[in-house]
Parts: C-alpha cells; sequence; structure tokens
C-alpha cells in the first residue's frame, strides 16, 4: 500500500494529482473554516483554478480550460461582484445555533458524497463509455456525445438558462429607464422652462 | 539521430524537451519584463510625439536610460501595506495579475523556434520550441487565462480599505466580465472557419499568403476582439480601472514600488497577448511569408502594441454606462449575427 503510494508519487502525473489534491483540499477547508470573506473568496478561487489541473492530468484539455473559464471567469467573478456589498476587511460573525448539528449534518453529507462515488470504484474497475478517438481534438469529442446522445438535456439546460435569463431582465429592468445618478426633477424643470418659452 | 545532453533523440523533425521548454519560459520572462520596461518609454515617446512634446529627454541620448531610472526607482521604494488593508491578500493581488498574463503567454507562439548551436557548452543542441506549452485548446487556455487576470485587479481594489480601490475593484468585475463575452463571441466565428482551438491549425490555415488571411473573411470579429481586447487589457478608451481622473488610481491606489510594476508588467504582457491572438488568429500567423515569417510577426505585433498608444492619443475616456451600453448593446448584438451568418455560410 505505502510502497505503492511511494512509486505513484515519483511519476510526473502521481506527483502532481497528489499536490493538486493537497491543495484544493487545504485552500477549500480554508473556504469553509475561514471568517474573512476575502479569504474565503480568495481561496474558493484558487481551488477552482487548481480542480482544472485534474482534468489536464487527465489529458481532457478541454474540460480544463471550461473549467477555467466558466468557473473562475464567470462564477467567481460574480461571487466576488456580489462581495463587493460587504465591508472584505472585517470578519463576519456567524449565527450557529448549535455546531453539533452543523457537524453531524456536514460529516454525513460528506460521507455520502465519498461512498457514492467510491462505489463503483471498489466494485469494478472504471470504463470509459465514450472513449476518446485517436486523431479527434477533445472539443470534437466532447461535442459529438453532448449533441448525440446527451442532446435533450443539454437543450433543456439551454432552456433553463433562457427562462432565467428572462427572468433576471425582468427583475432588474423595471426601472431601466430611469437614471440612478442624475436628478429626474432637474429634468422635468428643464422641460417645464422649454414648454414656458 | 543526434542525442543532446538531456538523453533525448532528436530526429529530423526537433523533438521538444524539458531543458527546451525551460529556457522558452526563462526567454519569455526575461524579455517580456524588459519589454514591459522600454514599453513605458515607447509609450511616452509616442504620446509626446503625437502631443507635439519631446517626453523623457534628460536621462540618456534622447531620454533612453530613463528606463534604468525609473526600474531603479521602483526597486528601491518603500512598499508600503496600508495599516487596515487585509495585509496577505494585499501582498498576493499584483502576483497574480503578474502570473496569469505569463501564464497565458505560455501557451501562444512567441519568437521562433530555434535550436541553440552546438558549440554553446551544456545547452548546445537543444530546440526551443515557438510555443512554451502547445495545447489542443491553446485559443480558449490563453482567454481563460486572461480572465482568471480580472482577480489581481478585483483583490487590489477589496483588501486595501480604500473608498477608490473598492470602485476599481467593483469597474474591474463588470468591465472584464462584460467584455470577456464579446472576446469570446468574436472569437468564436474564426474558430468555426478553422474548426479547432489551436494557434498551429491558424497559423496553418492562413499559409496561402495574404489573401488567405482570415480578417478578409472575418472584418466584423476582427474589429470586435480589438475593441474587446483593449477593454480586457485596461487600454485608454477603456481605462476605467485605473481612471485617474475619477478615482486616483483606482484598484492601483494604494500600491507603491514593485507591487506596482507588477501590475504594470502584467498589464503590458497582456497587451503583447492580445497583439500576438489578433496577429495569429486574423493576420496569417508567424510563417505566413515563409522564411521571413518571424519577421512580419514581430512587425504585426509591434503594430497592435503601436495601435494601442495610438488610440490613447487620439480618444478620450468613456463614461462607465458607456462602456456597459457599448457591450451588451452593440458589440454582443453584432457579435452574435456575425456568428450566425458564419453558420449559415459554413452550412452552405
Amino acid at each position: 500500500m505505502l510502497e505503492n503510494f511511494a512509486a505513484s508519487l515519483m511519476t510526473i502525473e502521481g506527483f502532481a494529482f497528489y499536490l493538486f489534491s493537497v491543495l484544493t483540499i487545504g485552500l477549500f477547508s480554508v473556504t469553509v473554516m475561514s471568517k474573512n470573506i476575502l479569504y474565503a473568496m480568495t481561496s474558493l478561487a484558487a481551488g477552482m483554478v487548481l480542480i482544472s489541473g485534474f482534468f489536464f492530468i487527465l489529458g481532457a484539455d478541454f474540460l480544463g480550460v471550461v473549467q477555467l473559464v466558466v468557473y473562475v471567469g464567470a462564477i467567481m467573478a460574480l461571487y466576488s461582484f456580489a462581495m463587493m456589498f460587504f465591508d472584505a476587511t472585517r470578519d463576519i460573525k456567524e449565527k450557529n445555533t448549535s455546531n453539533a448539528v452543523v457537524f453531524v449534518l456536514g460529516g454525513m453529507t460528506a460521507l455520502v458524497l465519498v461512498l457514492m462515488f467510491a462505489a463503483p470504484i471498489y466494485s469494478e474497475s472504471i470504463q470509459a463509455l465514450y472513449p476518446m478517438h485517436e486523431g479527434v481534438g477533445n472539443a470534437q469529442d466532447v461535442g459529438m456525445v453532448l449533441f448525440t446522445k446527451y442532446l435533450v438535456p443539454f437543450e433543456v439546460a439551454a432552456l433553463m438558462l433562457l427562462v432565467a435569463m428572462i427572468a433576471g431582465i425582468m427583475l432588474a429592468g423595471k426601472k431601466m429607464d430611469d437614471s440612478l445618478t442624475e436628478d429626474m426633477s432637474a429634468d422635468d424643470e428643464i422641460m417645464i422652462e422649454k414648454d414656458e418659452k | 539521430m543526434e542525442t543532446t545532453l538531456a538523453g533525448h533523440v532528436v530526429e529530423n523533425l526537433p523533438q521538444v524537451t524539458a531543458t527546451g521548454v525551460i529556457i522558452k519560459a526563462v526567454i519569455i520572462l526575461a524579455v517580456l519584463s524588459a519589454l514591459a520596461g522600454f514599453g513605458t518609454f515607447i509609450e511616452r515617446k509616442v504620446l509626446a510625439f503625437m502631443q507635439r512634446r519631446l517626453g523623457p529627454m534628460h536621462v540618456g541620448p534622447y531620454g533612453l536610460l530613463q528606463i534604468a531610472a525609473d526600474g531603479i526607482k521602483l526597486f528601491t521604494k518603500e512598499d508600503i501595506i496600508p495599516q487596515n488593508a487585509n495585509k496577505l491578500i494585499f501582498m498576493i493581488a499584483p502576483i497574480i495579475t503578474a502570473a496569469t498574463a505569463f501564464i497565458a503567454l505560455s501557451a501562444v507562439p512567441v519568437f521562433p523556434d530555434f535550436t541553440i548551436p552546438e558549440f554553446i557548452p551544456l545547452l548546445g543542441g537543444t530546440f526551443v520550441p515557438s510555443i512554451a506549452s502547445d495545447l489542443n485548446v491553446g485559443l480558449l487556455f490563453v482567454l481563460g487565462m486572461m480572465a482568471a487576470g480580472l482577480y489581481g485587479p478585483l483583490l487590489a481594489g477589496m483588501s486595501q480599505s480604500n473608498k477608490w480601490g473598492i470602485i476599481g475593484a467593483a469597474r474591474t468585475a463588470i468591465q472584464f466580465l462584460s467584455y470577456e463575452v464579446v472576446t469570446g463571441l468574436s472569437i468564436l466565428a474564426p474558430i468555426m472557419l478553422v474548426g479547432s482551438l489551436s494557434f498551429v491549425d491558424f497559423n496553418d490555415y492562413q499559409a496561402g499568403g495574404i489573401g488567405s488571411w482570415l480578417i478578409w473573411q472575418q472584418p466584423v470579429a476582427f474589429i470586435l476582439f480589438l475593441i474587446a481586447g483593449f477593454a480586457e487589457t485596461n487600454r485608454t478608451p477603456f481605462d476605467l480601472l485605473e481612471h485617474e481622473a475619477e478615482i486616483v488610481s483606482g484598484y492601483a491606489t494604494e500600491y507603491s514600488g514593485m507591487r506596482w510594476g507588477m501590475f504594470f508588467i502584467g498589464e503590458y504582457a497582456n497587451m503583447i497577448t492580445v497583439a500576438i491572438i489578433a496577429s495569429v488568429v486574423f493576420l496569417g500567423g508567424y510563417d505566413a511569408e515563409g522564411a521571413l515569417g518571424w519577421l512580419f510577426i514581430m512587425l504585426k505585433i509591434a503594430f497592435f502594441f503601436f495601435l494601442m498608444l495610438w488610440v490613447r492619443a487620439s480618444w478620450p475616456h468613456i463614461r462607465p454606462d458607456q462602456l456597459m451600453w457599448l457591450c451588451w448593446k452593440v458589440l454582443m448584438p453584432i457579435a452574435m449575427i456575425n456568428i450566425v451568418i458564419t453558420a449559415l455560410v459554413i452550412l452552405i
């Protein structure tokens, strides 16, 4: 067991895997434990970058880059935009009624997730349902599966995003024609003066 | 067949070795850090020329040694960290900007590939590739890395507990997020034509001389990409992040010395990255003109760099609401229409 670990640590892939694993878990722990918003946000973003490293190790360059663009570039940036409304330099006070409940619930969820993902590995070796084709790029392979086998979920997801987008525009766009910065009454006065002339 | 010192067998088509990649990385770091310094001198001189001034003249002939003077100043300045700032994040932020800018450069072709001559001890015969890390999805990787670069200004602004910094950080988030959309959509049309995300394929696609350059097929995408590139590198009509007339220096207000210098180096490295992408994707790549291809790509990159300075000298800043109007109501719809038309043309 220990020899296997040492041997895998010696290879480039193994070393990179363990390095990324330790760093990712460490950074995400900081995200959960830290009381400072800035630390939590920075470590979450850094962890997202490191997760893309796993995709690169597995040879899934395209998915790795998508992880970078989507999670680091878009989703985390939106989180951080929400953080603008807080005082980032001050520690926050969490309102936990009971630490034990949080610990048990969190621990149970983590345990269930580990069991869920570990079960297929333990029972039989994982088989690739859609192995990569030789000489075809990563993006093409993903696209082929996405537009044949998973076309319906893909389209449904697109529709849901469209619905969410329209809802967002409806919610935010009610007062779109009014300027928040300019004093509208000043404009009215100008209009009245024009009318009088 | 010959064997290099690293023990790798080199065939007719030279093999990329770890040594070669490391040498390449060192070259990129050294040359581009120096170029950032030289870039400031060029920028000041070009701006002065366009505004009928002299620019830096006192240090050295024609002010050439101004670079050295600025460098000494940056390195020896006191590194001030504000009392109420989040010190760790404040210290990390400039490194993020510089690091992401240079990581982005690892996937684009910088300088031609060459083999170090045999007579040089230790490293003789090592093949140094043009692209440090030739990814299949190089184009997306560069865009993703430049997207990750927004954390530099963002965290810098948020950690320094300074009003101007916070406003600068908020502007970073909206500007970079919005213009990422335009960059991605505008470059999607050429990607659809070429059918690949690799810079090598883009280069090969345009191998037939000036007539086969993608700019003739995708002029709209080219202009959109340039505009979005200006916004993503924080260049003058769109430099709202550190708009000195409004928010002092934005996210960089509290920075001094080499930490400020790292933001600067990152910005110049990003400018060069955008110039390289524009040259390779739209203007024929790195060996379009045969044996002298490497010279022409340098000229193209230099032209884009000059264009950025030229625009800075010619155009005023725009307001934040104009920036958002331009992105979401003008550029993004045009980019979408361009993609639809390109798709229709490919289908027919």
